[in-house]
């Protein structure tokens, strides 16, 4: 009784009164602020993600195209060794297409008519030659690739030069818009009309099949004895403790690790998808380690339980019930593993896959070069032309990145149990 | 040289140990069966048959790992007795040089030598080497022949196959998961050795506290003392790294997750966080070439319009952006992470005193979830100050000691991938200190991810 009466009276807060009233406005104010802050957060950084993504696909689609000259080349004149019998690849070196090409677009397209195709013209009549001998005895048209100042300049906009020949030659209605089938089949090379991305996808592959071969069993190993067999001792701990330690370690460390022990110790062959392809899965062990082990926790041990119980050995119990169940999530745990790898950078700069290398890999143990790399590599380039090259392969990149992510988030719905 | 197809050899072998063991058990297990003893045979056929199929392969395997090693170096021995070696000068070096020119031209990886002492030895080469690979061969498939047989022999209804073939299968666990181990002690052991060369050269104080870094005149021989001062490197770092992306990538990290755990309906969440999840999955070079190639030219163009001196196409400030544009999801899953496992009577008790939702949030959610927010934070530095490709392209080469963003910085990793990219001998100081580097780096995110780790544990307990 007496703490009641005790206490100060107070009146009622009044909730009509305007004090109150201005008070919950500003109160609701500054939670609309709030709320409108956490979506612009959200919307920037979508924002930033669609820009970003507008901006390759704009300069990158680009670089699928090639800008083409139609010319006329009478073989049979400039050619006379060339029988459709003869044709072969030998006969056409000895042939001299290059030659012929500018001569005929000398003649075609004026003095100075051969600067406006790309050095590498000469490929293409080749292989249409190659495609169809009977041509040498006929004279034919052809679209040839164009020089990279042309290109840009019908593209984008070029040098005052370049524009009037584009001018010049649209309105002889000798200029058109091919698909640039050159940049998917040929690999690196000094001049931008002449490059493409088949032979750093070549080495992105081999390295990703090593990374996988090495990874994937020494990581599902790893992750089963930490989860079923291990006992708790100091050497349990200290795996744990690199596992988790070497999923945290910046990924050029792992190239350090690569240029010391693989090249200078063990004098594996530099820049070769074997190092690369060991190199990065020293990097995604510990990842598929880490979503391995989520993935075997994640089976009830009710399923152990019962196999154990109608006498199925510890083994047996993993190896036919556990890690069947566990398998889906292993697997995206994998390939998001192998999607980080595939877009991995600086280690591979460190065991030398930064070198030029113009013919694609024709095993893991040659020089190569992969995806990221190669648009390292063009991003550097002063050349305009390799500008849209590089978003290009950027794309590329992409594309087989967000298939990877997409497969993993497809199989984790897919097949993802709640126990 | 162990031929592929003597392994595919090995493996077919192993194939019909596994076969002919299996049915032999099978028959004994019938046998067993048809006297009646149903519980006769202790393994199951396929144990019988993996146990000495494993006994085929394994031994053979073995030896042949260790044939490889050692028969070159006894080919060589061999080689140097024969009489055509007689001529070959005294001394090691050439002596090694010429004797590797001869395997390369008897192995066929040469077609000519350069060294016209190498020629005679070619012959000798082939036919020793020859009969070496004939040797091991022949023992290989002594070996498998022996084991499988051997283990053959013991195939009986009371052998217990299945331990035996258990205890392999976990011996492979268990090195399977030694690996991490010799992984990490690789990359410390390789990181400390080249380190200790490295200031063995260079005084490590003038290393951890010197200001001028200027490794090519090191290596075009003005000395060692001024060079290699990293201060500009730590610097440059922490600015991009740590101030720069971190003043962008928390306040956006963290209102992305608050809105989308507190504010955003399911359907807007579900296809929303992906989306910020793809940001984490897009390569770094791409981000790079983002950075060099649109950012950096927009904010150097910004600089000289309002007129800040020193601004550069190569400025700290496009790395850091893009760097923090990177981290967003990291930071935001993190914080996601924390503000979920605040309890949940903690947020209705808030609401039902009356306050709004964003009071709540401020007032008891993020306090609350702030230890694990700092430990994402933590973690989130220690991604960005190990990220390479977006300073690589976009952060530039000069070594400055300045705090304008919009001048260019140079940055640890950038370094590293400069001082280990170039056509140099390996054991100059140029290139040692590209270690030295790399240790630190390696010792700062170990400490970073080690606190950060405590932090959100520490805090995780709290609540459970």
């Amino acid at each position: 009784m007496s703490a009641a009466t005790d206490a100060p009276r107070r009146n009622p807060t009044d909730w009509r009164s305007d004090v109150m009233q201005r008070r919950i406005a500003r109160r609701y104010a500054s939670e609309r602020m709030f709320k409108l802050a956490g979506l612009a957060a959200v919307l920037v950084s979508a924002g930033f993600l669609a820009f970003l993504l507008i901006s390759m696909l704009g300069a990158g689609l680009r670089g699928f195209t090639r800008t083409e000259i139609t010319v006329k080349i009478d073989l049979p004149a400039t050619a006379p060794g060339l029988t459709p019998a003869t044709v072969n690849a030998r006969s056409l070196i000895a042939a001299n297409l290059p030659g012929v090409v500018n001569d005929a677009a000398d003649e075609a397209l004026g003095p100075g008519g051969a600067a406006l195709l790309s050095p590498g013209a000469w490929l293409t009549l080749r292989d249409a030659i190659l495609d169809d001998p009977q041509m040498v005895t006929r004279v034919e048209t052809l679209r040839l690739p164009a020089s990279t100042e042309i290109d840009l300049a019908a593209k984008t906009g070029g040098s005052p030069e370049a524009e009037a020949s584009v001018e010049r030659l649209r309105k002889a209605g000798l200029l058109s818009t091919g698909f640039n089938s050159t940049f998917l089949t040929t690999s690196d090379g000094t001049d931008p009309t002449q490059v493409g991305i088949w032979g750093a996808f070549k080495g992105s592959l081999l390295t990703m099949v090593v990374t996988l071969l090495l990874s994937f069993p020494v990581g599902v190993a790893t992750a089963i004895y930490l989860e079923e067999y291990a006992r708790k001792n100091w050497l349990t701990d200290i795996i744990e403790v690199s596992i988790n330690n070497l999923a945290a370690v910046p990924s050029i460390i792992f190239g350090l690790l690569g240029l010391s022990i693989f090249l200078n110790l063990l004098h594996l062959p530099r820049s070769a998808a074997l190092v690369g392809g060991l190199t990065l899965a020293l990097m995604t062990m510990p990842v598929i380690v880490i979503a391995g082990r989520n993935a075997i926790k994640a089976v009830p041990p009710s399923i152990r339980d019962a196999a154990l119980g109608i006498g199925a050995s510890p083994v047996q119990v993993v190896f036919q019930h556990v890690l069947p169940l566990a398998l889906p999530g292993i697997l995206t745990g994998t390939i998001i593993g192998m999607a980080r790898a595939l877009g991995e950078t600086a280690p591979l700069l460190m065991i030398g896959m930064r070198a030029f290398i113009a013919t694609p890999p024709g095993g893991i143990t040659d020089p190569a070069t992969v995806l990221p790399v190669q648009i390292f590599l063009w991003s550097d380039e002063v050349s305009r032309g390799f500008v849209e090259k590089t978003s290009a392969a950027i794309i590329v990149l992409l594309v087989f990145l967000l298939a990877m992510n997409g497969l993993a988030i497809y199989l984790r719905n897919k097949f993802e149990k709640r126990w | 040289m162990i031929g592929p197809a003597l392994l595919l050899l090995l493996a077919g072998l192993g194939a019909i140990a596994w076969v002919s063991a299996r049915m032999r058990a099978m028959r004994l297990q019938a046998a067993a069966r048809a006297s009646g003893r149903r519980d006769a045979m202790h393994s199951l056929p396929g144990y019988h048959g993996w146990y000495v199929a494993l006994w085929t392969v394994l031994p053979a395997a073995i030896f042949l790992t260790v044939w490889a090693n050692v028969a070159p170096g006894m080919i060589s021995r061999s080689v140097l007795e024969e009489p055509a070696a007689r001529t070959l000068p005294a001394d090691e070096f050439s002596r090694a040089a010429i004797l590797s020119e001869a395997r390369a031209i008897a192995t066929g990886k040469l077609a000519a030598g350069f060294q016209p002492l190498s020629q005679p030895l070619v012959e000798p080469y082939a036919r020793i080497t020859g009969q070496y690979d004939m040797a091991g061969m022949t023992l290989a498939l002594l070996l498998a022949f022996a084991g499988g047989a051997y283990a053959f022999t013991r195939v009986r209804t009371d052998f217990r196959a299945r331990t035996r073939v258990e205890r392999i299968v976990m011996a492979a666990l268990l090195l399977a998961s030694l690996l991490a181990i010799v992984t990490t002690l690789g990359i410390v052991l390789s990181l400390l050795w080249e380190s200790f060369r490295f200031f063995s050269m260079v005084n490590p104080i003038d290393f951890l506290f010197g200001t001028k870094w200027s490794p090519q005149a090191a290596a075009q021989g003005y000395g060692t003392k001024d060079a290699f001062g990293a201060v500009p490197l730590f610097w440059g770092t922490i600015f991009i790294g740590a101030i720069i992306a971190m003043a962008v990538a928390i306040p956006l990290g963290l209102m992305s997750a608050i809105y989308l755990t507190q504010y955003a309906s399911a359907r807007v969440r579900k296809w929303m966080k992906p989306m910020l999840e793809v940001l984490a999955g897009v390569p770094t070079v791409v981000y790079g070439y983002f950075a060099a190639l649109t950012i950096a030219p927009a904010l150097r163009d910004f600089a000289v319009a309002i007129g800040i001196s020193g601004a550069s196409s190569e400025s700290a400030l496009a790395a850091g952006l893009v760097m923090g544009v990177m981290i967003i999801p990291f930071v935001s899953s993190m914080a996601d992470d924390s503000i979920n496992s605040v309890p949940q009577s903690m947020r209705d008790g808030s609401l039902a005193m009356g306050a709004t939702t964003s009071e709540t949030i401020r007032r008891v959610l993020i306090p609350a979830a702030l230890p694990g927010v700092v430990g994402g934070v933590l973690l989130a530095v220690s991604r960005a100050i190990g990220e390479t490709m977006i300073v690589v392209m976009a952060a530039g080469l000069a070594a400055n000691l300045t705090a304008n963003p919009f001048a260019s910085v140079t940055t640890v990793t950038t370094q590293i991938v400069q001082l280990l990219t170039g056509d140099q001998e390996f054991d100059s100081a140029k290139t040692l200190a590209a270690f030295a580097l790399g240790l630190v780096l390696f010792v700062v995110t170990l400490l970073l991810n080690i606190v950060a780790l405590r932090v959100v544990k520490a805090y995780r307990e709290a609540y459970e």
